[in-house]
């Protein structure tokens, strides 16, 4: 099959799209922390790109997307990607682009996952922990979880995952990503802890500009998240690009809603955070709905979001940044509103004519699709969770996860960093430290 | 009357606020503040240069009260504010000739 040029320079630009994302992630959390902790925050979502990137290079490509024969786990080759430069993409069907531009693509959502989960473990976790935690949640929970939902197999799709295969709508993430890293969050808040303080102390947003950006470098990348997931510059790309944009807006004036009449103002961080809810909501549904649908889908899930972010205080949970009431909440919503919304759609005519999706309850469909969303949705959340909580009682045990009381009184980005995120005043010293004043000392000419 | 200065851990705020509500005190002005007394500073590393900030970051404190209220606001300060580690801060009273609230052009103590 020859490359199209076309469809090529999409799928590498929406990649690079989705890299985006994870610094636009780090902002809108890091804008949400405490001044004393912004850094840690930010880090979080740095060393993920760091540590996903290397490993995906090493095993991880191989088992999310390994040509084997299991439903559950790709294959353990050692694989290093030193072959895959003159390979084109086979995922359930021949793609006409290279298989590397794929390789990097999926990536981008492999380093965004464990980063959504830092939002819950704000301003006390150990970094060094962190750091572990993500190398080991991505080779056993992430990358199993990608070839349960996003392999779809060879091109006659054998070793296709076990969820893709049974049908499920899933079009770039809701369950892979959203639910998992909201779930993830859930179970990782729980063995964490609460912060010192929290809930009675006051813990606000330090920078709501910084969250804003944020919103917006998402948002602006989640077009390569959603529209990329077509792997093609087609129809189906500018149908996922559309609902993106539509129910991203709609969720936004929803959650505004909410706060006008509960509140009584419009916040600004609830803008964001509606924005937010509807991108994750669209996620699985964005190629299979209609964009009216996608307008009520993104409202919905604003409303619904900015709810379901109070109920961590009923239920004592210091899921800091709001992981499970935004990511899973918008997450499993998005996954079951497709068997609601789901319908078929047909792009070109004729021998080129290409048709996808399933119809849900509210196009005849029936039941079925509902049930196979429902079953992926469910099952993804308590694979991540019950994962995840034993992961974190492990590092519990072995290395500790939190640091220590007084240096997350005192603010975690000096204790696990030596660095402060702002220096408004000159009034705070500046003398420098005895290794660089010795090594200054010894250039002066004696 | 006296204006009692409280320097503090930052931390400590909302528990010295809160001590202070119970012992009768109604307004009090607190501002960010920086120094150094027998507590270190810390050190602090950009790209492999290391600089010690040696002025650390405190909360300053200040009311005005009574002078028959000044040994409980002082007594309500230090316990509220006390970690028993170098760097828990001073409190100290000076007298204040006189005060006036703005709004009513009252004086004296019926302005506190």
């Amino acid at each position: 099959m020859e490359i199209n040029a076309g469809d090529t320079a999409w799928v590498l630009i929406s990649a690079a799209l989705v890299l985006l994302m994870t610094p636009g992630l780090a902002f809108f959390y890091g804008g949400m922390t405490r001044a004393k902790s912004v850094l840690n925050m930010m880090m979080m979502s740095m060393i993920s790109i760091g540590i996903v990137s290397v490993l995906w290079v090493i095993f991880g490509y191989s088992l999310a997307f390994g040509n084997g024969t299991s439903k559950f786990i790709g294959t353990i080759d050692f694989s290093g990607l030193g072959s895959a430069v003159n390979q084109i993409t086979e995922n359930g069907a021949a793609y006409p682009i290279p298989l590397l531009s794929f390789v990097m693509f999926q990536l981008m959502f492999a380093v965004i996952t464990p980063a959504l989960i830092s939002g819950a473990v704000a301003d006390r976790m150990k970094f060094s922990a962190w750091a572990v935690f993500v190398a080991v949640w991505v080779t056993v929970v992430y990358f199993p979880v990608a070839h349960w939902v996003f392999d779809f197999g060879g091109s006659d799709s054998t070793g296709a995952g076990w969820l893709a295969s049974r049908g499920i709508e899933d079009f770039a993430g809701g369950t892979a990503v959203h639910i998992n890293a909201g779930a993830a969050g859930l179970a990782l808040a729980l063995v964490l802890g609460k912060r010192i303080g929290w809930p009675k102390s006051p813990m606000k947003p330090h920078n709501l500009p910084l969250v804003i950006l944020g919103a917006g470098l998402l948002w602006f990348g989640w077009f390569g998240f959603n529209a990329g997931s077509a792997l093609g510059a087609s129809g189906q790309a500018a149908l996922a690009f559309t609902n993106t944009m539509v129910a991203t807006a709609a969720a936004l004036i929803g959650w505004l809603i909410v706060d006008r009449i509960r509140e009584g103002h419009p916040t600004s961080l609830g803008a964001a955070s509606g924005a937010v809810a509807g991108l994750v909501a669209i996620t699985p549904a964005c190629a299979f709905v209609a964009p009216w649908a996608a307008v009520v889908i993104g409202l919905l899930a604003g409303i619904i979001c900015a709810f379901a972010v109070s109920l961590k205080f009923r239920f004592g949970l210091d899921d800091s940044l709001d992981v499970v009431g935004v990511h899973l909440v918008a997450g499993i919503f998005g996954c079951l509103a497709i068997g609601f919304f789901g319908t078929s759609f047909t792009t070109g005519s004729g021998d080129s004519a290409f048709t996808w999706g399933a119809k849900g309850l509210f196009y005849g469909g029936g039941w079925d699709l509902l049930g196979v969303q429902a079953l992926g949705a469910f099952s993804v959340l308590a694979y991540s969770f019950v994962v995840t909580l034993v992961i974190a009682l492990i590092l519990k045990k072995l290395m500790g996860l939190r640091i220590d009381p007084d240096a997350e009184v005192a603010g975690i980005d000096l204790d696990q960093h030596l660095e402060s995120a702002y220096d408004f005043t000159s009034t705070v010293g500046g003398v420098l430290g005895p290794r660089t004043a010795r090594v200054l000392q010894s250039q002066e000419p004696s | 009357m006296k204006l009692i200065t409280a320097i503090i851990k930052p931390f400590k705020l909302d528990d010295v606020k809160e001590a202070l509500e119970a012992v009768g005190v109604q307004g009090m002005t607190v501002s960010e503040a920086s120094g150094f007394g027998r507590q270190k500073g810390h050190t602090e590393v950009y790209r492999g240069a290391e600089y010690t900030v040696d002025l650390v970051p405190k909360v300053r404190l200040e009311v005005i009260v009574d002078d028959a209220d000044v040994d409980a606001v002082i007594d309500a300060i230090v316990a509220a504010a006390q970690t028993g580690r170098i760097g828990d801060g001073k409190v100290w009273a000076i007298p204040v000739e006189t005060i006036v609230r703005v709004r009513t052009g009252e004086r004296g103590v019926d302005a506190i």
